[in-house]
């Protein structure tokens, strides 16, 4: 690698950054500061992101749709979020009257707590993963599906129709797309013979020539892919999926009866879930941390990280800006006839390609298997029962 | 294909996306406080009281008939009729209104003030900026606030008011003639010789 001590120094900034704090401590205590150290750079770093994040949807959306976006708080609108943040913490906090005061209030909390727990795993640059576990995408998916819980303690404490309604469709579909969510990335688990986050990104981060070995560059790869996108979609609720708090039908879902501050905290909350899942989706099928080019690897490695997570947010947004919402049949149908199976023909190709051996001989195997399956899938899988006109009994 | 579909859309929005930072034509939106569009000439908002000449309060058409506060739906409208009375504009002498208040927290911009007035003397306005931090007096307009020029609402709805200066204009043309006729018949009768005739139905 022709890396100068410039840019080491840039790309490990943060991990001597840390380590020059904590020497102020006692030896005893550096372990332990690193983790708070940590712990505190992921709470400050995330949510101001989440900020940038919230006034650049408005804005992309507002383009998409040749509008021109929120410009009035500051330059270019920047300043909307501090507005906002303002707002919804001086705004009054409505409890219902025979809501469950104490589930209620915690429901938010326990969102925002297990969202923050999955950055814990996350290799964001060289190095930078905060608990390099070895298990770390298990602990990933265990720390995501939580987040259902908090979905359904909001729906049920609410004592509100529209919540519960909410909560009952976001916990069909989250555990509908959880499957696919979890089936996707065992293709990639199944490549690296790890599910240690930092060995997938240094599986990755190999390159022939100038180009890198991402496993997205791969049919099974951009397979697994695609079917993660969606299901990541649907995991964080984000339109066209986003039928839990579909405003048409449900006015907000299971948020219904928050506001203030803690409706602020889902809306947090769904931000973070967003970030996290688009960060892990870099992890597994974008190389993690490691750059497009072999000869880009003098950027440090945390910019491309985020690089590529916004550009994950970025077609979150476009897809938003894009996609109208599904009705509940379709997205279920989608979720077990189409989206199941043919990740589980995936897991099939991935196999395959573990034991073809090198080669090209793979390569086109795969790919026409996978290239036919979504095709015929496509065309049959979703195919609706035709209706005939509705005929009366009685009423004629 | 499956996602055929989506990808199409997905264009369409990239190209509104890139489009809208290069061509101007693309967007819209009216900056609103900043640059404004012209009022359209069919917009109407609450009434207004219209004056001829300079002097807003002396030049009011309305002579407090009390027709249009009778018909309000709302009653939003209150007049005071005057004790003495005023020439008009074709100089007939007229009560006039002492007191005209509109309450336009409670008007609901029907309209039928201005359909049932015979003087043409109350309007639609197009003003629309009228928040006020004063719940009960500012929202209660008196007749000075009402008071607006004849050319104020040539301005507002040029091709209404042509025709409603063109209707008084040929009615104080007809009172002027029949005056005219009138002082002729009068100078007729006193001079000698000439034939009966009768007298005009004024």
């Amino acid at each position: 690698m022709t890396t100068t001590p410039a840019s080491v120094t840039a790309d490990q900034i943060f991990i001597l950054l840390r380590d020059w704090l904590a020497g102020f401590l006692p030896a005893g205590l550096r372990t332990a500061a690193d983790v708070v150290l940590g712990v505190i750079a992921i709470v400050a770093v995330f949510p101001a992101l989440f900020a940038l994040t919230t006034v650049f949807e408005r804005k992309g959306l507002g383009r998409m749709q040749n509008r021109l976006g929120p410009n009035r708080v500051g330059p270019y609108g920047l300043f909307q979020p501090i507005a906002d943040g303002i707002k919804a913490l001086i705004k009054e906090d409505v409890v219902p009257l025979r809501a469950d005061t104490v589930v209620h209030f915690l429901a938010p909390l326990t969102l925002v707590v297990a969202v923050f727990m999955e950055f814990a795993v996350l290799p964001m640059g060289r190095n930078m993963a905060l608990v390099d576990m070895d298990a770390g995408l298990l602990f990933f998916f265990a720390m995501s599906a939580s987040t259902e819980l908090s979905v359904f303690m909001a729906g049920w404490s609410s004592r509100n129709k529209y919540s519960l309604l909410g909560a009952m469709r976001a916990i069909a579909q989250m555990i509908s797309y959880e499957v696919v969510l979890v089936l996707s990335s065992i293709s990639v688990v199944m490549i690296a013979g790890s599910l240690k986050l930092t060995k997938i990104v240094a599986e990755q981060n190999q390159y022939s020539g100038q180009f890198p070995h991402w496993y997205v560059f791969t049919p099974w790869g951009v397979a697994a892919a695609l079917m993660y996108a969606i299901a990541a979609t649907a995991e964080t609720n984000r339109s066209p999926f986003d039928l839990p708090e579909g405003e048409s039908e449900l006015v907000a879902g299971y948020h219904t009866e928050y506001s203030g501050f803690k409706f602020a905290l889902f809306f947090l909350g769904e931000y973070l879930a967003m970030f996290a899942i688009s960060g892990l989706g870099v992890t597994l099928f974008l190389g993690g941390w490691s750059a497009p080019l072999q000869s880009l690897n003098v950027i440090p490695s945390w910019v491309w990280f985020f690089a590529k997570v916004m550009l994950c947010i970025f077609v979150f947004i476009w897809v938003r800006g894009t996609v109208p919402r599904l009705r509940q049949d379709q997205l279920m149908n989608f979720a077990w006839k189409f989206v199941l199976p043919f990740t589980l023909l995936d897991l099939v190709v991935t196999a395959l390609w573990r034991f073809m051996g090198q080669g090209w001989l793979r390569w086109i195997v795969c790919t026409l298997i996978l290239a036919a399956a979504y095709v015929l899938m496509g065309r049959f899988g979703l195919r609706e029962e035709r209706m005939g006109r509705r005929s009366y009994r009685y009423a004629e | 294909m499956l996602g055929e579909g989506i990808l199409k859309g997905m264009l369409e929005t990239a190209r509104n996306f890139f489009g809208s930072y290069v061509s101007k034509e693309r967007l819209t939106t009216v900056e609103y406080p900043e640059k404004r569009i012209p009022a359209f000439a069919n917009a109407r908002v609450f009434p207004f009281l219209v004056y001829d000449g300079s002097d807003s309060l002396g030049g009011m058409r309305c002579v407090a008939c009390q027709i249009c506060e009778k018909e309000c739906p709302p009653k939003c409208i209150y007049i005071e009729k005057s004790k003495d009375k005023k020439p008009d504009y074709v100089g007939k002498p007229q009560f006039y209104p002492a007191r005209f208040d509109i309450d336009i927290s409670v008007c609901m911009s029907c309209q039928i003030c201005v359909e049932v007035c015979p003087f043409e003397a109350i309007k639609m306005d197009t003003e629309f900026e009228l928040a006020t931090d004063d719940r009960f007096g500012g929202l209660l307009y008196d007749r000075e606030q009402l008071a607006k020029s004849n050319e104020y609402y040539h301005s507002i709805h040029p091709a209404e008011a042509n025709e409603v200066d063109a209707r008084l204009a040929e009615e104080k043309a007809k009172v002027e003639a029949r005056a005219k006729a009138a002082a002729q018949a009068a100078a007729a009768k006193t001079a000698p010789g000439s034939s009966e005739t009768p007298g005009g139905g004024s």
